[in-house]
This record gives structure tokens, C-alpha cells and sequence, in this order.
């Protein structure tokens, strides 16, 4: 079963099903904190020692969407009843709407002697 | 056949010694009611009497030296006198009434000087900060408890003690005369065998009915303790032993010698054996958790790695080698592993496989993470010492050495063995192997600072941001992370630089929660002390456990910087209740919260800096805004150096 998501998530990416930015970033991040992804992932979707960043994703949207329905890697499913293809739509917005990070090398205190 | 408690005739310790012979002796006659039995009735007295000798004497004399009440030498002075030959600096303790001689007797006969008596307002409070105290300077603490109720409120305390290989002595108040102790309170509070409550989680206890059986006790517990493994001892004290004179029946009385034991090594056979299967390895990592048990420890650590080339994972649960070392690595790196050298590991069935909690129908599957033949040596003191109850000493692992010995202590013998074994081919490895080493480690650390760079200038604020702005101003100081609770993702380990011993003093040991802010306050006493300044990251849900702590750090000026870590949030929980939710595919009901109803600390939000000065502390908060972050701890800072304890309120990220 594992391989088999993975495989999903794999032929996702390599078919580049992923569409457009469909979502909404607005309704995104409602639907990121009302639905608890924020609780592993971070409210900006930085990642930590819980879960991996996802803000400004590499992955295509409909590869976040297989993944986040289908997992049984360390996280839990959450199925189309949990959370709808149009919500992960909109919080796929809203993670690639992050501002990205800025070089840590400028960054004074990434770079502490 | 009964005698009043403060009779002038009988001598409690022979009272409690003859009670067997008394209950042989022939039932009360049967003209005695049972009303009479029970207590006897006071006896009518004239309103005026003659004087007694004593009162003419008082009354005609020049006035004698003043005596004590109980005529001689309480029992308690003579417990101190032998307390005191252990050079126990501290007690922190919870004033109680079963052992209130011992502590009038630390406090005036001791002069309130090692131990000093330092006032808790928990019970698991004083126990925390031994845990603490111990690990800064490798001494342990004393703490005072109740009878049954006391010592029911330290069981967490000694429980995490007793998982991280922690010493600490804790000496419990009974009342054992049920014949003659006070009814009511003191006898809710007294029982048969008290210490059954912490036995599975202590290395020994003991209830010793003389005071030479109490300076044999006390001197055999420090002992036990202090003997790798460590770990805390129990030893409950009579009220009576305590507050009675020693009396001529103790004549003689002696304290034993303390010697300090040394710590038990590997076999020299099998230490040999580890050497020639570390030398023949490709790729040897070795996993270290509490290995290192004072800050040669490290050192010895750092000259087996580069002797080996080996990297090493320093699980945390002391420090144990350097991060900014080039063979410093994190877990995943046991994954190419062709040998893994285990150092006083809690888990070493974690470190070769890996638990996922999301299998079919709800239950976690075990997969393998090691390649496969792999070969495992195994240097652990805690093999020592197994009990059966409390499952501390986690799956079993199968290894290839196994050497039930102290790690450190075996180290050197390792190293000599390692050297006299290695062939001038192998030692030619080295070089190539330092210069892939050095490279890998560039890389990791490089990674490491654009994860922290992620969320940067969020608010709430970043744990990597907390993190940074804290070192930032504490880099320069000779500084101890005294705590750590609530996971920051880990951010000290990973981008501070962490070299010595006091740098970084490990977690609880068994995840209890409510360690970090007692433990805390112990670990800046030690600090204190040696001149060190001590910061703690102080998560919201450990500090509401007994947050009294606070009060003890103010009142007794213990110089702590604490930074929370505020999510709000159990937030371990948060999660668990989410993925059960997920697992039975319905939504998480949170109520009001951000969070699953009963994991959240919201509505109302706690304000702690508020809670800290109300104890005495300096404090400021709440702090959401990152840019407002390091002006803040600055100002913290500079009251911690004044001697005063800082708590800085700091809204976070989850982790």
C-alpha cells in the first residue's frame, strides 16, 4: 500500500497533472488552520520536527491532493469527507503564496561567529 | 499497660521494639471497659500542689544552663551530623509535619548550611530540581516528603529521575506507632511500607527503625545512587526516631565511611572484541545517548570518533559530543551504517527500526531502517539494573556485543584497544575519510539555516526565530541550556554551538511532563553557583503542572532566564487527537480552539508573564511580534545578571 501511494505521488509528478493555481490563498489558509494541517506543518507551513515544510511546495497540486487522501506514510489520511479536492485547491494556493525564504546568508543571525 | 505519648518513663524506640512481646501479653482484664482500654481517663488533680524539687531548685538557685524538653540530644541532630558527612549542599523540599524534627534540626543545629533548606511548593518540584541540580554538577540533591501524601505528590518527579539515570535522595516522614502517633492527619499520612509506591522506580529504599540502622541507610543509599547506573533512593524516616533523644540504648553511635564507588567497565575480552569489529567496519556510527556523565565523557567521545573516522549521533540525552564537530551527524545517518556502536542507548530497538502510527485498522507497523546485517555493540550500564513493572527498558534488541558496563568508563580501554588493534592501512583510511567527513557536515549545516530561514519574520513567532534571537545574546556568556521542553524542532542542537558538558543537560528522561520548569530552577542553582548564566526554553503546558517553582527561583535568588515557548497548546495531544480522528474518518471537533477540544491552552490565554511576577520574577509579554523578540530577552538578560530571575511570554508556532 505504501508503494503505491508513493507510486501515485510519483506519476503525478512526472505526468505534470497538476493544474493552474486554481484555489483561493485566502480561503487556503482558513481551510489550513480550521482543518489542523497547521498543527504538524506549522501556521505558515514552514515545517518542523512534526512535519516537513510544505509553503512553496515543489510538489503539484494534484500529487499534495493524492497524497494528503491516501497517505500511510507518518501522516494520517484525511479522505475527500474530511477535506474536499477544492479545499486542498485553495490551501495549495495558500502555500505557494508564502513569501519565500529569504537567503539565509543574509540573514545576521543564521550567520552568528 | 498504656503509657502517654509524652510520659516521662518509657523510651519510644524500646516501646516500638517490645510491641511484639506486648501483643503476647494477656488480654486487658476483663473488668477494664473498652472505653478505659482505649484512653485512659485523666486523672482528677487538686487545684493547688506543693512544689516539686525541680521548682524549689528553680525558685532558690541560681538558674542552670537551659535544657531541651525531650533531655538530650534529638535523634534528628544526629541524622543531621550524618547528612552532613555526605556533603549534600541543598534540600529542596515541602514542609511537612512527619519530618518536622529532622527539619528544625537542619535549620538550627545545622545552622541551615549543606544541607540548606530550600522551600518548594510542590513536592515534585523539589525532585525536579535535584534531576536538574545533578546534572549540572554531578551531585546529588537531598529532597524532604511527606508521609504517603508527599511522597505521592514526587512519584512523577522520581519516575523521570529513575528513567534518566538520575540521583536523587529522598528521605519520607512516617509515623509508625499506631499505638501512640497523634490520630487524625498523622495517621491518614503514615503506612506499613510507604516507599511501595516508588519501589519499581527507585534503586533501593529503606525505613530503618535505630539511628545506627539511619547512618547505615543514609550512607548505603548515597552510595546505591551514586553507583553508574545512577539513580534516586528512598529512605523514610519514624517521627519518633526523628524526635526522640538518642538516649542510652544508641550509645556508641557511628557514622560509616563513604567511599565513592567506581563505576563498573566492559570486560576486557568483549572490549576487545568491540575494537576489532569497529576497525573492520566500512562505515561505523556510533549512537550515543547518556554516554557521557561528565564533560570527559566528551572528550573521550571526540578521540574514539576521529580514531575511528567514525560519525556519531548524539541522541541528547546528555551532551555528549560536540555539534560543530565534523563526524557530528544526525539519526539518519545510521541508515548506511554497516556497525553501530550503542553508548548507554534507552532505545536501541529504535535506533535499528522505525514505528509508523499508521497502519490498518488504527495500530502502528514496525519497519527496519538499518541495512540489513548489520552489526551491533552494546555498552550500557542500565543493563545493570532492570525491574519488571514500569517498561522503561523498552523492546528488546538482539546485538552482537553485548557489554553491560558504564560507557564511559569503558571508553579508554576502547580507545587503547582500538589503537593497538588499527594497521598502518587502516589508519591511512582516516584522511580520506576526515575529508568526506568534513565536506558532508558543510553541507548539513547549510541546510539546516535555510530551514530556519522558512517563516522567518512570522507571527506567531518561529521556534528557529526564538532560537536564534536567544543565542544571539547569549553566545558570549559561559551559558547553560538548562532546559529545553515543548520541542523546538530541535533548533539548539542544530545551530547552536554546543561543545561543553553544561551546554546542554538532556530532557526528563520519562517524558513526564512538568520537569522543565523545576528542573530548571535546580540546573541555574547549580549554575549559580559556579558562576554560569542559565537559560531554559519553558513550554506553557510543563510550567502550569507546578508553576510554584517560580516563587521557589525568587525567593531563594536563583538567576534563570526562561523564554516560553507559548503554543498554546498540549500540543503533542493536539496531534494524537487529530490523527485518531483522521484514522476513523470524522472531523476533529475543537470547540472554540485552534485545536481538538482538550488539548488547547486558549480561551482564556494563560499570561504568564504575569503568573512570574506575581512570584517575583522580572517579566514581560506577551511577545508576537519577532522584531520586538531580541530587545526583549536584552532587557530579560540584564536582570538575570543582577541575580534575579527573567521570564520573557513569547507566542510561538507549534514547533
Amino acid at each position: 500500500m505504501k508503494k503505491l501511494v508513493y507510486a501515485a505521488l510519483v506519476a503525478a509528478t512526472a505526468c505534470g497533472l497538476s493544474s493552474a493555481f486554481a484555489g483561493d490563498a485566502t480561503k487556503g489558509k482558513a481551510t489550513f488552520v480550521g482543518k489542523g494541517c497547521w498543527q504538524c506543518h506549522g501556521y505558515e507551513g514552514q515545517g518542523g520536527s512534526a512535519g516537513p515544510r510544505l509553503a512553496n511546495t515543489q510538489l503539484p497540486e494534484d500529487g499534495l491532493i493524492s497524497f494528503v487522501h491516501n497517505t500511510n506514510g507518518i501522516m494520517p489520511p484525511f479522505s475527500e469527507k474530511l477535506i474536499s479536492d477544492a479545499e486542498l485547491s485553495d490551501i495549495y494556493a495558500y502555500l505557494q503564496s508564502r513569501p519565500k525564504p529569504a537567503d539565509p546568508k543574509t540573514i545576521p543571525l543564521l550567520n552568528l561567529k | 499497660m498504656t503509657e502517654p505519648r509524652n510520659g516521662s518513663g518509657t523510651d519510644r524506640r524500646r516501646f516500638l521494639k517490645g510491641a511484639a512481646l506486648a501483643g503476647a501479653a494477656p488480654a486487658i482484664a476483663a473488668t477494664t471497659s473498652v472505653a478505659q482500654a482505649q484512653v485512659a481517663a485523666p486523672r482528677h488533680l487538686p487545684s493547688a500542689l506543693p512544689p516539686n524539687a525541680h521548682q524549689i531548685a528553680a525558685e532558690t538557685h541560681t538558674p542552670g544552663p537551659i535544657e531541651n524538653r525531650i533531655g538530650g540530644k534529638p535523634g534528628s541532630d544526629f541524622m543531621v551530623d550524618v547528612i552532613k558527612t555526605l556533603d549534600i549542599k541543598y534540600t529542596p523540599s515541602n514542609c511537612a509535619s512527619s519530618f518536622r524534627a529532622l527539619h528544625e534540626s537542619i535549620i538550627n543545629y545545622g545552622d541551615n548550611k549543606a544541607p540548606e533548606y530550600l522551600s518548594c511548593m510542590h513536592e515534585e518540584s523539589g525532585v525536579g530540581m535535584a534531576h536538574g541540580y545533578f546534572k549540572v554538577t554531578g551531585k546529588p540533591l537531598m529532597t524532604m516528603v511527606h508521609g504517603t501524601v508527599g511522597l505521592q505528590h514526587a512519584t512523577m518527579g522520581i519516575y523521570n529521575a529513575w528513567c534518566d539515570r538520575v540521583p536523587v535522595i529522598i528521605i519520607g516522614g512516617n509515623d509508625l506507632d499506631a499505638a501512640s502517633r497523634p490520630p487524625g492527619v498523622p495517621t491518614f499520612h503514615a503506612a506499613q511500607d510507604i516507599n511501595t509506591i516508588v519501589r519499581d522506580y527507585t534503586k533501593w529504599d529503606d525505613m530503618p527503625t535505630s539511628l545506627q540502622a539511619f547512618a547505615q541507610s543514609m550512607v548505603r543509599g548515597y552510595k546505591i545512587a551514586m553507583t553508574p547506573p545512577y539513580g534516586p533512593v528512598a529512605i523514610s524516616l519514624d517521627a519518633g526516631l526523628q524526635q526522640e533523644p538518642i538516649g542510652a540504648h544508641n550509645s556508641g553511635l557511628y557514622i560509616p565511611k563513604f567511599t565513592m564507588p567506581s563505576p563498573p567497565a566492559g570486560e576486557m575480552g568483549a572490549v576487545k572484541d568491540a575494537a576489532k569489529m569497529l576497525l573492520a567496519a566500512e562505515n561505523p556510527v556510533i549512537v550515543a545517548d547518556r554516554a557521557a556523565r561528565t564533560p570527559n565523557g566528551i572528550r573521550l567521545l571526540v578521540e574514539l570518533a576521529e580514531l575511528l573516522q567514525a560519525q556519531v549521533v548524539d541522541q541528547g540525552g546528555r551532551m555528549n559530543f560536540p555539534n560543530t564537530h565534523y563526524l557530528a551527524r544526525g539519526a539518519g545517518v545510521t541508515a548506511q551504517a554497516d556497525l553501530i556502536l550503542g553508548l548507554e542507548l534507552s532505545d536501541f530497538w529504535a535506533v535499528v527500526n522505525s514505528y509508523t502510527d499508521n497502519g490498518e485498522h488504527g495500530i502502528g507497523y514496525n519497519s527496519a531502517k538499518a541495512k540489513a546485517g548489520v552489526k551491533l555493540i552494546s555498552i550500557s550500564s542500565v543493563e545493570l539494573l532492570t525491574k519488571a513493572n514500569y517498561q522503561d527498558f523498552q523492546r528488546f534488541q538482539s546485538v552482537d556485543i553485548s557489554m553491560p558496563a558504564d560507557a564511559e568508563a569503558t571508553l579508554p580501554a576502547l580507545i587503547e584497544a582500538v589503537k593497538s588493534q588499527m594497521t598502518s592501512e587502516r589508519r591511512a583510511q582516516n584522511d580520506q575519510r576526515a575529508e568526506k567527513a568534513k565536506k558532508a557536515f558543510a553541507d548539513i549545516r547549510g541546510r539546516e539555516t535555510a530551514a530556519a530561514a522558512v517563516a522567518w519574520d512570522a507571527s506567531p513567532i518561529s521556534t528557529a526565530r526564538l532560537c536564534m534571537e536567544l543565542y544571539n545574546q547569549i553566545k558570549d556568556e559561559d551559558w547553560s541550556l538548562v532546559a529545553s521542553e515543548g520541542n523546538v524542532s530541535n533548533w539548539p542542537n542544530r545551530l547552536w554551538k554546543m561543545e561543553k558538558h553544561h551546554h546542554w543537560l538532556g530532557r526528563s528522561g520519562g517524558y513526564g511532563v512538568g520537569y522543565g520548569a523545576p528542573a530548571s530552577v535546580g540546573a541555574a542553582l547549580a549554575n549559580r553557583d559556579l558562576g554560569r548564566f542559565s537559560v531554559s526554553i519553558q513550554s506553557d503546558g510543563d510550567l502550569m503542572f507546578a508553576p510554584g517553582v517560580l516563587w521557589t527561583a525568587a525567593k531563594h535568588k536563583i538567576p534563570l532566564l526562561s523564554v516560553m515557548h507559548n503554543n498554546r497548546a498540549w500540543h503533542q495531544e493536539v496531534m494524537h487527537v487529530q490523527r485518531m480522528a483522521s484514522f476513523r474518518n470524522r472531523p476533529s471537533n475543537y470547540g472554540n480552539d485552534a485545536g481538538p477540544i482538550g488539548t488547547m491552552i486558549q480561551n482564556p490565554d494563560i499570561e504568564y508573564h504575569k503568573l512570574a511576577e506575581s512570584m517575583g520574577w522580572w517579566a514581560k509579554g506577551p511577545i508576537k511580534d519577532p522584531a520586538q523578540l531580541g530587545p526583549a530577552i536584552k532587557e530579560a538578560m540584564a536582570v538575570v545578571k543582577s541575580g534575579q530571575p527573567a521570564l520573557l511570554n513569547v507566542w510561538t508556532q507549534p514547533r
